[in-house]
């Protein structure tokens, strides 16, 4: 072999710097992100697990439902009925109304960019202010 | 001996005709597409594939004001640049309409024209001081065959069947424009910047959404007030005033189709015109001039 020890030494410089992302972070992985729930409405319009994996396709149903065929009342399996609105019912003060302390934690540590918000106005929230500079 | 394949052929043959009978009258009643679109219930057969085959689950809310029609009259003459600046104001504020300055970049739902722009083709130079100067409300006229449904090639844009209200999905739209290419009355807008950088925070409506850059939009004659029991805001507003003023309602809204609405009575009562009607597209709003 020509140049064998050139050629090794940069298989090895190579396979070092491929494997980089693997050993670097070994063991630290990132913590998993702990969603804020809702302090005074304990009831989703449906179980947490469903929620969980499936409020994608929930809401993509309840935009069809809404915009196409302007069924707007969603019965939920305990009976109650819920206004489908992502920006009304599920952000309102009583639920999520903190898009940063819900949404985002999940959708950033999975780098999901859902495109709500380019139209759907999130809740306002005051700007983070730290309380020991407060007095 | 048990079922040989010749019986099984019968056997399954009969039973397919049986079952296929059922739809098929019910399909014969109806043209194809009337069939196809009843089964999929008003969604295209890959929205169905896209939900996994789940229809929406949603109810009409009770409250929601219906129709078979909807339709609008413009009273002109009683009217006033006041009036018509309230309504423009409420709707834009209502539906977080952006105030963009430069005309070529404006959003506008409702809007006042002159009487030559509101009804070309019917004016001359004698009609009368009244109408010369009055402020001709004109939005989107919520065709009963829309041409910018015809021309939309993602079904953004699509009739209501149940009151034939003109909407918007702005989760389809892809700014192609040919909704306003086809629209004869200029009633639809496109966001050529960020809307948002045009609406100050403190006066969004945190109820409704705002739009983004790249779509169309136009007067969705208040579909989400409808749902709730509330006749569009530009009447309820041209109402207030003119109660105020004593004078008849200068807007009024309800069923085309319902032969004792409000709609239908100011019709029998007024001659009445419809924005370019020669190119058929049948407004739903009506002016009395």
């Amino acid at each position: 072999m020509y140049d064998g020890g050139k050629i090794i030494a940069g298989i090895i410089i190579g396979l070092i710097f491929l494997t980089f992302p693997i050993w670097f972070t070994h063991g630290k992985a990132v913590k998993r992100p702990e969603v804020k729930l809702p302090e005074k409405e304990k009831q989703c319009v449906q179980s947490r697990e469903y929620m969980k994996t499936n409020h994608m396709q929930l809401l993509d149903l309840w935009r069809d439902s809404v915009v196409r065929v302007a069924q707007r009342s969603y019965v939920a399996p305990n009976g109650t009925k819920y206004d489908m609105s992502l920006q009304n019912t599920c952000m309102s003060t009583e639920c999520h109304a903190k898009k940063t302390e819900f949404c985002d934690r999940c959708h950033d540590y999975t780098g999901v960019v859902p495109y709500c918000w380019d139209c759907h106005i999130p809740p306002k929230e005051e700007p983070k202010e730290k309380p020991e500079e407060m007095h | 001996m048990g079922v040989n394949r010749r019986k099984f052929l019968k056997i399954a043959g009969i039973s397919t005709l049986g079952a296929a009978a059922v739809p098929a009258a019910d399909a014969l009643a109806m043209n194809p597409i009337e069939w196809l679109d009843k089964q999929l219930g008003g969604f295209t057969p890959s929205e169905i594939l896209l939900h996994m085959g789940h229809k929406p689950t949603g109810l009409k809310p009770r409250e929601a004001l219906t129709a078979k029609r909807w339709a609008m009259v413009v009273n002109v003459r009683q009217l006033d640049e006041e009036i018509a600046e309230a309504c423009r104001e409420t709707c834009h504020k209502i539906h977080n309409v952006p105030d963009i300055k430069n005309p070529k970049h404006e959003i506008k739902w409702i809007w006042a024209e002159h009487y030559e722009h509101a009804l070309p083709g019917q004016h001359h130079e004698h009609i009368d001081d009244v109408l010369k100067e009055a402020p001709f409300l004109v939005m989107c006229n919520h065709c009963y065959d829309p041409a910018c449904v015809r021309v939309c090639p993602t079904k953004a844009t699509f009739k209501r069947e149940h009151d034939g209200i003109v909407l918007m999905d702005m989760h389809r739209c892809i700014g192609c424009r040919f909704c306003m290419a086809a629209c004869p009355f200029g009633a639809r807008n496109f966001n050529w910047k960020d809307p948002r950088l045009f609406l100050k925070e403190e006066d969004q409506n945190p109820e409704f959404p705002t739009r983004m850059k790249g779509v169309v939009e136009k007067c969705n004659f208040c579909a989400e007030r409808l749902a709730k029991g509330q006749i569009p805001a530009c009447v309820e507003v041209a109402q207030e005033l003119c109660k105020k003023k004593g004078r008849e309602p200068a807007l009024v809204f309800g069923d085309l189709e319902d032969p004792d609405s409000e709609v239908r009575q100011v019709l029998r009562r007024h001659h009445s015109l419809r924005r370019k009607p020669e190119l058929g597209t049948n407004p739903n709003v009506y002016y009395i001039v």
